[in-house]
């Protein structure tokens, strides 16, 4: 039962277990489906089918609730919809929907449940069932964890359907013809004189009767958008300069605001002095915020120039001012007391190590910033009767309850305008910048305030990816890998994270070694061991959160081992290896990469497999040693995600994915100085340029049964096939990111 | 002070060093050019300046000669650019913040050299950052847009 003790990882349902204090709720709690929000608005003449479908005289609108940072979750959840509803691109409307219980994540409760995905015995799947009730309870809305796509795959084709049966129903009364006798397309019902009823001119008729929710699927095979090459809704606006993020936002009366916080993340503001400030051209007003000053002028820059002009007097950092200490309060943590959680103990490792030559290694992952290209932002206006915001957000619920608690208003008071992202990389699950934004509005009632961060500021106050250590003794023996024991030390993500989000949190942090315990090999014996460090700097979710760092600890170490044997990396890999699915991911790659044929001189591949997500992904890097530095010259990249939704999306996402996860292998890292970020902009934590970009292949894979998302999955193997290849093509093992503390990059 | 934007002429009273890039988008209501870093390290403000690929982050208005063209001007959904067309027929963007900017670049490019090599293509769009990595894809939509251009 050790593994029931530990129910509480990742993901934002552990705080509703907190929140709900057990799994004390009856059947009744969760079998009853939320309310669906499109009946509080709805219009005469409106039919409201369920909570993702609204159709009235003029037109169809499809709610897609999960956020978009970039990864396409609009388009493949309106994709979804449209392929049972039957309408076309270009026929609907798409909106965010606001924030509500009905949207609840139905894959958080999967990604929550502490169990290798692979594992589908009777105990891991009860636990997903349970965990899938806790979030619908407390109706946990969110984008992230790669579960856009899973969330939706059944839920909004089952959504289109329903609608689609309920207009047919409608039609069928109208025209007195049977369900049977009608067709749907183009969003149109179909009689079979051949003539055509728009579902717009049956919204007030199907508004009139209950939705016909006995609906069956249907079969892949007949589907008309699902698998094949779309084009993203939002690819014509994305290539005009006409799509509009929220930095883009206006709003009738609005001022521009820029902070200035403690660059010692979570110091206190001792003394300030803005009377130079007060004084330039443009400025409204100064106001005192939590952790720092807030100017508030008629233009973005203006402000930015005033709070630049602004002197302060900043207390120190919470946490140990040098980067040195930051690795020692690391180093210091592998022990008893602070064994966060045994993950795998497979065999017998320490006789195993007695009885062979022990190998060890020691890797480092730092802390990495998100830095998507647009920077925070958000509008609040304040007013009596309620608050309203614009911002892109992955948590809409959250976020109204937390600005509710600053401006006094009850949840529902809060209308959250979502908007399209230039990027997250998780830093929108932070709601920091939203809570000042709506501060500073607060204390000025009834105008609209946009709060735009300056890069700098961006830098300065992100919370990044967090740090950890990995403690490698292995043996091999007879050519083949024996053993394994395997330590990891970081502070826990979750615990940072869920601290802000005013959510507390139970148990073990299964990110500290996720990419490392969670990997479906079967060496014979494994022991895996997480140490929790204490909290130092604020650290958030970086996209794959635990797998990039705890993946490249894992795999780097596992090549070692396979080079002590004497063996081939990917054979060893596929030897290994204990699941059909993955097995099949790693062979594909050695086959599209024709692993293990010749090279020329200066050249070198390495191969890296890391499971995150439930998606099994391996790559090959391979790279020239030059004189220069290393050159990267091509990728191949196979994965599961159990069906491709849509294949130019997919294949954008995965080269993305690997680009981001070679990048910040190669040269970005955020350092701590006197208690501050020592990087502030791109120049200091560039990752990759288009002229390093190498060549990427990538295979979608379909085996492995449930839909997964690929967001984030691509991202943990990149930076060990990288690592794996330079030796490969040099003979250097580099154990600490970034690459370049040790190796040059043309 | 007066500029002309997109063939528009406007008149704005700003101090002389408030970069081209927040009079645009503050002053002016253009929002396609995008703040990035502010340094000139990203490329999403991106625009041209007679035909030329400038960071406006980095030209302060009191400093600017010449025409202002920026992603608004250069084409529309309905009447797309070369560059444009090339990019929606590959698919490039994903978050899309940094495309303005480098849709901007591959024009100017594209302007003085209507064939360039893969080398040359990198030489040129490196200044753009991607956070996405849509890179593959730009390389690809450089290369289909010349060959239009090279065809019209």
């Amino acid at each position: 039962m050790g593994r029931m003790k530990t129910i509480a990882r990742r993901t934002f349902l552990i705080g509703s277990v907190a929140v709900a204090g057990g799994v004390a709720f009856g059947t009744y709690m969760v079998k009853r489906d939320p309310a669906n929000p499109l009946i509080d608005d709805q219009q005469a003449g409106e039919a409201v089918f369920n909570p993702w479908v609204k159709i009235d005289g003029d037109k169809i609108t499809l709610i897609t609730p999960h956020a978009d940072k970039g990864q396409g979750a609009v388009s493949v959840q309106a994709a979804l919809l449209a392929e049972e509803l039957d309408v076309e691109f270009g026929q609907f409307d798409t909106d965010f929907g606001k924030p509500s219980k009905a949207y609840w994540n139905t894959a958080f409760g999967d990604e929550g449940a502490p169990f290798m995905s692979t594992d589908q015995s009777f105990l891991a799947e009860t636990t997903r069932g349970i965990m899938d009730a806790l979030v619908k309870v407390m109706g946990v809305q969110g984008t992230g964890g790669s579960s856009s796509a899973p969330d939706s795959y059944e839920k909004l084709r089952r959504a289109g359907a329903v609608a689609r049966e309920t207009l047919k129903m409608a039609a069928a009364n109208k025209t007195g013809l049977s369900v049977e006798q009608l067709k749907t397309a183009n969003g149109m019902i179909i009689l079979p004189d051949g003539k055509t009823i728009a579902y717009t001119d049956l919204a007030v008729d199907a508004a009139q009767i209950p939705p016909i929710t006995e609906v069956t699927l249907r079969d892949p095979s007949q589907w008309r958008l699902l698998g094949k090459p779309m084009q993203r809704l939002d690819i014509v606006a994305k290539s005009t300069g006409t799509q509009n993020y929220g930095i883009d936002a206006k709003v009738d009366g609005m001022v521009h605001a820029a902070v200035k916080l403690n660059p010692r993340q979570g110091g206190k503001l001792n003394s300030y002095d803005a009377a130079d400030a007060k004084a330039m051209p443009g400025v409204r007003e100064i106001v005192e915020i939590t952790g720092g000053v807030a100017v508030i002028a008629n233009n973005t820059w203006r402000a930015f120039q005033a709070a630049d002009a602004i002197e302060f007097d900043w207390g120190p950092a919470p946490y140990p001012a040098e980067q040195y200490d930051h690795w020692k309060a690391l180093a210091s943590s592998f022990n008893d007391d602070q064994l966060d959680s045994q993950w795998r103990n497979d065999g017998d490792v320490d006789i195993a190590l007695a009885e062979g030559r022990v190998f060890e290694a020691e890797y480092r992952s730092p802390y990495v910033a998100h830095a998507p290209l647009e920077p925070l932002n958000a509008i609040v206006l304040v007013e009596e009767a309620g608050v309203q915001v614009w911002t892109g957000h992955q948590m809409p619920r959250q976020l109204q309850l937390l600005v509710a608690g600053i401006t006094g208003h009850e949840q529902e008071q809060v209308t959250l305008h979502n908007q399209y992202m230039g990027g997250s990389f998780g830093h929108r699950l932070e709601f920091e910048y939203v809570k000042q934004a709506a501060e500073i509005a607060n204390a000025m009632r009834g105008t609209p305030v946009k709060l735009t961060y300056s890069r700098e500021e961006d830098f300065a106050h992100d919370f990044p990816r967090h740090l950890s250590i990995g403690r490698g003794r292995g043996v091999s023996k007879n050519g083949k890998v024996v053993a394994m024991d395997l330590q990891i030390a970081s502070p826990s993500v979750l615990g940072s994270q869920m601290s802000r989000a005013e959510i507390p949190v139970p148990g073990p942090d299964a990110q500290i070694a996720t990419g490392a315990w969670n990997n479906p090999y079967d060496l014979p014996n494994y022991r895996m061991r997480a140490y929790r460090a204490p909290e130092l700097a604020p650290v958030s979710s970086w996209r794959a959160v635990g797998a990039p760092g705890a993946g490249f600890e894992f795999d780097c170490f596992l090549d070692e081992l396979i080079h002590e044997a004497g063996a081939d990396p990917m054979a060893e890999r596929i030897r290994l290896m204990n699941h059909d699915v993955s097995r099949k991911v790693l062979e594909t790659a050695a086959e599209m990469s024709s692993w293990g044929g010749e090279l020329a001189p200066g050249k070198g591949r390495g191969v890296a497999f890391v499971e995150s997500f439930g998606v099994p992904v391996a790559e090959v890097v391979e790279v020239t040693a030059t004189e220069a530095g290393i050159k990267l010259d091509k990728v191949w990249v196979a994965c599961d995600v159990g069906r491709v939704l849509d294949p130019a999306n997919f294949e954008n996402l995965v080269q993305g994915g690997v680009i981001f996860g070679l990048g910040h292998a190669m040269n970005c890292e955020i350092t701590y100085a006197d208690g501050m970020a020592e990087q502030s902009n791109y120049h200091a934590h560039e990752g990759m340029r288009l002229y390093q970009c190498p060549q990427i292949m990538v295979k979608g894979l379909e085996n492995g049964g449930r839909v997964r998302g690929i967001g984030e999955p691509p991202v943990p193997p990149a930076a060990p096939a990288l690592a794996n290849a330079i030796f490969a093509a040099t003979g250097k093992r580099i154990r600490e990111l970034p690459l370049s503390r040790h190796v040059d990059f043309v | 002070m007066n500029l002309t934007v997109n063939g528009v002429s406007h008149e704005v009273d700003v101090e002389d060093d408030m970069p081209l890039l927040w009079v645009l988008r503050d002053e002016l209501g253009i929002t396609g050019v995008k703040y990035g870093c502010g340094v000139a390290q990203c490329g999403a403000c991106t625009v041209h300046v007679d035909g030329m690929a400038v960071r406006s982050c980095q030209v302060p208005i009191g400093d600017l000669e010449g025409q202002v063209t920026t992603i608004e001007g250069l084409g529309s959904p309905q009447a797309t650019h070369a560059v444009q067309a090339a990019w929606i027929e590959h698919q490039v963007a994903q978050c899309g913040y940094c495309q303005s900017g480098q849709i901007m670049q591959a024009a100017s490019l594209l302007e003085l050299n209507d064939d360039p090599s893969d080398d040359e293509i990198d030489a040129v769009m490196s200044g753009n950052l991607c956070r996405c990595g849509t890179y593959p894809r730009i390389r690809a939509a450089v290369k289909t847009a010349a060959k239009t251009m090279r065809e019209a």
